[in-house]
Formats: C-alpha cells, structure tokens, sequence
C-alpha cells in the first residue's frame, strides 16, 4: 500500500530535521500525536500543530510526557498509528509507557532527540546518551527497534520506515535523532504519496468467535483489532494469555515475555539496516551513528591519505543489532573504532560482538558538542598500534 | 561630569534603595519587561529585611527561571521538572525551622507538577510556593500552557486555544484555595508600583505564617511575557490587565480571618 497523497508534501524543502520528522509521520499517516514541549524536540509538534488540522490529524499538548506516552496507547487501541516526541528528561518519564506499549504490542512510535543528560543536562546541546536507555530504559524483558537517522532527508525517510516496522511487528519503536540532526537544515525531497510504501495495520478480519488477540502467526506476530470493532478485545499491561485476559504465572510469563524477545531477535535480518563504505579488506573499521557518522567521514579520509585501509559501517537501525556482520568483521580487521557522544554505549556491543577477535576503541564525548574528526583520526592510528 | 564629582555627590546623599545584599551582582538575563526579575526581587528583598537569609532555602524550577540560582543568593535547589513543591516537602520535613519556598511558572506547576502541586497543598506543607503564571511556556519558546488563554495565539496553538482541543485555561490557585492544607492564597501582579508593594507584602506574611507552622501560602503571580506574547513590555503590561485579569484576577482568595 502506498500513502495518502493528502498527507504528503511532495516535492523540494529546506527544512530541519526535526521538521522532516513531522513531515514523515504525517506521510506515514500518523493521525494522532500528544506531546509535551521539551528542547531539543519541541519543532516536532509545533509542526504537527500546524499541519494536522489540514489532514484530519488530532493533536493533543499533554501536561507532561508520562500522559503523552500513554495517551498515545490510547490512539492505537483507537485504531490510529500515534505517536509521541520528546528528548531527555522526558524520554526518561516515558519509559514505563515503553514496556507498556511491548507488553501490549502495540505499534506506536516514540521520537527522542537526543540532548546531554544526565538530568536537565544540556538541554540545546547534543549527545547520543539515550542509546542503552533506549534497550533497555523500561523495567523487565522485551525486544525493541530503534533507527538512527544522521541528515534531516534520512529523519524524513526513517519516521516512514518506524512507523511501518511498528504495524509489521506491532511493536514500540524508537526514533533516535540528535540534536544536530533535529536542528539542521538541509534539502529534504518528499517523493510522490504512490511512491512511499506504507505498511498497513495487521487487522484480523475473521469471525469473532475465534479471534485471539494475541495469537502469532508464523513470524510470531499477533494479527489486531481496534476497539469498538465489536471484538471485545481486553487489553492489560499484567502478563496475559493469547486471549488478552491476565494470566499469572511463571508459565505464561515465560511464553509471553519468551515471544516479545523472539519477535525481534528473529526477525532481525529483515529489521537491521547498516551502510558500509570501504569495508572490504580493510585493516581498521569505524562504526558510527546518527551525527557521529557525519564526524567520522573527515577522519577516515585524512587515515586513508596516509594508507591506512579503513572501512565505515554505519548503523542506521541501531536496535537490533547487526551481531553477525560486526562478528564476521571482527574477524577480519586488527580494530574497530567506535566514535559517540556518550562514555561507552553502543561501543560495549560492538566489543560484545566481536568476541575478542578485534581490539574495541570507543572514542568518548560526553556530548554538548560533536567530535573533533582529528580526535577520531588520531584514535584511528592508535588502534593499529 | 567627571566621576569623582559624582561619587562626591553620592557620599553626600542617604541610600534610601539598593539592591539587597540577598541577590547577587548579576544583571538579569531576564528579556526586557519580564516580570520575573521583579518577582525575584522582592522575594529577595523579603528575605533581606527579615534577616532570614543563612536560614531560607528556596527551590527552582525548569522553564525561564531555572537561572534563578545565578540571582538569588541564598541556599538553592533546582528540582526536575515540575517536581518543586516535591523538592521543597524534602527539605522541609528534614529542616523544619527553616523557611523554604519553592518558585515555579505556569508549565512548571499547573501542568507537568500538578500532581505535585495538589498533593503539596493537601499535605499542608509549611512551604510558600510561588507561582509566576505568563500563560506561556518561555523558555522553549512560546508554546501553549495550561493558564493560555482561550483564542490565543501560541506556536502549538496557531490558530488560538480552543475549548475543543486544549479544553480551558485551568486555574490552579483557585483549585488549592479549596484544599484545607492550604493557610493562605493569594493572586498578585507586579505590572505597576503599587502591585510589586502588595506582592511584597503577601511574600512578607507567607514568611510569617510559615514560621507560625500554619500550613501551605500560595502566592501566584500573574505576569507577562513580552517575546512570548510577540508584544514591547509595554503593551503586555496593558495586554495583562485586559485579558489575564478579568479570568485572574488580582486579591486573597484565601486569607486568614
């Protein structure tokens, strides 16, 4: 299925990332978002206050990012794809509404642009120090999807692609920007609507005798229905049956919780995107992300000047991760260099992958700023060493 | 004139107002005509003449004023967003001889902190809470708070609030004013003279009353916001009194017979 043209501003713009976020989710046909303002992020919903009267869109400013984050699980049962936006503080008030949406798969998309934390932190300044919280931030196990975009075009692109992954594994799944890439400004093309491909919810149209609500398919995806189609559908945050009614015991815990990890793991072949530049026989790899992929390219070039042979895998989902490609080239390379605003986050995976088989170098930056490219380049050489 | 003729000339005059020694040297970052650095002052100025600054701790809040710490010298504590009144319950329980109050703006305490506000006020916290209310969120920009008026315009309500959408403008001091924790209530404006005079006085017997342990003053502060409202400080003062007052307006909603 492709997207409502009514939604879509196809064309040329010169707008933010921030902006391209909004303009995805509209194309996506997100039609309910409840937001709290929050800097780095509020563009996000003062464009979606702008534009949603214009596409039959309802927008609600919350009282705070707790109510924002279960209103939306509200919109979803509704029948509408939702969404949330916000950054620090208020990704951090949102957690419990995270497992809320993976234990009751509900497909729904949560925006954080990232700023310095911890606490109030840095509030116009960026870091990437949402990345494990992003993991692993609400209490308990499930599996989760987060894409990292590093241009206001790729913001546009992957809100799209977030909100199809939510309807295809009916799960939450997180957009992790950052400030540099919410705020910058650059050439955004909107294609034609019947050129952007929408994934539609996974709606049971059986009888409703038989319907379960959380019965998987093959791909342990449960097919859904919304409230107020006559279903009688329960839905609950307490550990369930495949009919949705609590059941409360180690037993269905485990084929529950069991099911919410596999869904994801398994499925991640289809789910992980990465792109890599110059990995083939390469000596050192830098792995990078959101912003940070944009620092690292200067790096690598001035390390290739002096015939060093370094490749650039950059994430572009970030959760779940590309274990087996980071595996295979582990193998192959002396170093990998993991350059991100944060003290050790997604660099801890890297070198859980690797296994030893590579030497790990993260290149710190506690964030409120990006990388100098002279401080990678320089721990480019030294991983070699 | 030369600088010496001034000073000279100083010597020679009485000092019958000054900065008090409660507020730090630092010029306001404040935008030109905002009421919270007069707020600020006569908090300070309160503080100051009753000689009870090594025992005030005050808490700040997230929004404009999160830098109200970079003025006010005394003890201060900046608490998470909206959690102030929470903050300041902490602080107080512990330290029960000293006088605390907690300083927020309309985001801050009518909406993300209103559990904490009502609960705050219910509990009878000794405190004295301040509420500056602009009916708009400053810092990020000028987005719609739970205190915008109906029709007005805001960067998350560009065509006006409306009742549909964003339902009313919620009044929060009238909301505490029932609650039988709170001692005193009161709504004051500081856009002329004789309005910082009466906030002043307000400010002076919440200090009282919270020595006298009589339970939780609350004091809102209806203010301005000259960039937020796109207005010269000026016209939002005269804005001020045609539209907040008629839907706040001024005087104790609760006071001690």
């Amino acid at each position: 299925m492709t997207a409502d043209p009514r939604g879509v501003l196809t064309g040329p713009h010169f707008i933010d990332g921030d902006h391209a976020c909004s303009e995805g989710a509209i194309a996506a046909g997100c039609r309910f978002v409840a937001g709290y303002p929050i800097t780095p992020s509020t563009e996000v919903v003062e464009r979606i206050a702008l534009r949603f009267p214009f596409v039959g869109g309802v927008f609600i400013q919350m009282e705070d990012e707790i109510a924002s984050s279960i209103a939306i699980q509200g919109a979803v049962w509704g029948g509408k794809k939702a969404m949330t936006v916000t950054s620090g503080p208020g990704f951090s008030l949102m957690m419990e509404h995270i497992g809320y949406a993976a234990m009751t798969e509900a497909p729904c998309v949560f925006v954080d642009v990232q700023r310095a934390g911890p606490s109030t932190g840095l509030p116009t300044q960026p870091a990437q120090g949402d990345m494990m919280q992003a993991r692993w931030g609400s209490h308990g196990d499930y599996g989760i999807i987060a894409l990292s975009p590093n241009s206001p075009q790729e913001s546009f692109d992957l809100t799209i692609r977030a909100f199809n992954l939510a309807e295809q594994y009916r799960t939450p799944v997180l957009l992790m920007l950052d400030e540099c890439v919410g705020h910058m400004t650059e050439r955004v093309l909107i294609p034609p609507a019947d050129r952007i491909e929408i994934t539609e919810r996974r709606l049971y149209r059986g009888p409703k005798d038989d319907f379960l609500l959380y019965k998987p398919d093959e791909d342990l995806v449960p097919s859904m229905v919304s409230a107020g189609d006559g279903y009688r559908i329960h839905v609950t945050g307490l550990t369930h049956d495949e009919r949705g009614y609590p059941a409360m015991t180690a037993g269905a815990q485990d084929k529950k919780v069991r099911r919410l990890v596999e869904k994801i793991r398994r499925n991640s072949p289809d789910i992980v995107d990465f792109r890599e530049e110059g990995t083939e026989g390469a000596e050192v790899i830098v792995v990078s992300y959101g912003i940070t992929s944009r620092t690292a390219i200067p790096a690598i070039q001035m390390a290739r000047r002096e015939g060093i042979r370094v490749g650039h895998l950059r994430l572009v989902v970030v959760w779940p991760f590309p274990e087996e490609r980071i595996r295979e080239l582990a193998r192959k390379v002396t170093s990998i260099v993991v350059p991100e605003l944060n003290l050790g986050q997604m660099s801890l995976e890297v070198e859980r992958c690797s296994g030893g088989a590579a030497r790990v170098v993260q290149v710190g930056h506690a964030g409120g700023g990006v990388h100098n490219p002279h401080d990678i380049y320089v721990a480019i050489k030294k991983s070699l060493r | 004139m030369g600088q010496d003729v001034v000073d000279a000339a100083l010597e020679q005059m009485e000092c019958v107002y000054a900065r008090p020694d409660t507020l730090t040297d630092t010029r306001f970052h404040y935008c030109p005509g905002c009421g919270h650095s007069v707020v600020h002052r006569v908090i300070m100025e309160v503080v100051q003449e009753a000689g009870i600054r090594e025992q005030t701790i005050g808490v700040a809040p997230v929004g404009c004023s999160v830098f109200a710490y970079n003025y006010m010298d005394v003890d201060m504590q900046e608490a998470a967003h909206g959690r102030a009144s929470a903050v300041a319950t902490g602080i107080k329980r512990v330290l029960p001889d000293r006088f605390v109050f907690s300083y927020q703006g309309d985001g801050d305490l009518a909406a993300i902190g209103t559990a904490e506000t009502i609960h705050t006020c219910n509990r009878g916290e000794n405190i004295l809470m301040v509420f500056v209310n602009n009916a708009i969120y400053g810092m990020t920009g000028g987005q719609m708070a739970p205190t915008t008026l109906l029709g007005m315009k805001t960067s998350t309500s560009p065509a006006g609030r409306t009742v549909e959408t964003a339902g009313f403008p919620l009044k929060i001091t009238e909301m505490v004013a029932m609650l039988p924790g709170t001692y005193y209530v009161t709504r004051q404006s500081v856009h002329t003279p004789n309005a910082v005079r009466q906030l002043k006085k307000a400010i002076t017997k919440s200090f009282q009353y919270q020595k006298e342990r009589k339970g939780t003053c609350f004091i809102e502060v209806v203010s301005n916001c000259p960039s937020g409202w796109k207005m010269t400080p000026v016209q939002s003062n005269a804005w001020l009194v045609e539209n907040m007052f008629p839907l706040y307006p001024p005087g104790d909603i609760k006071a001690p017979k």
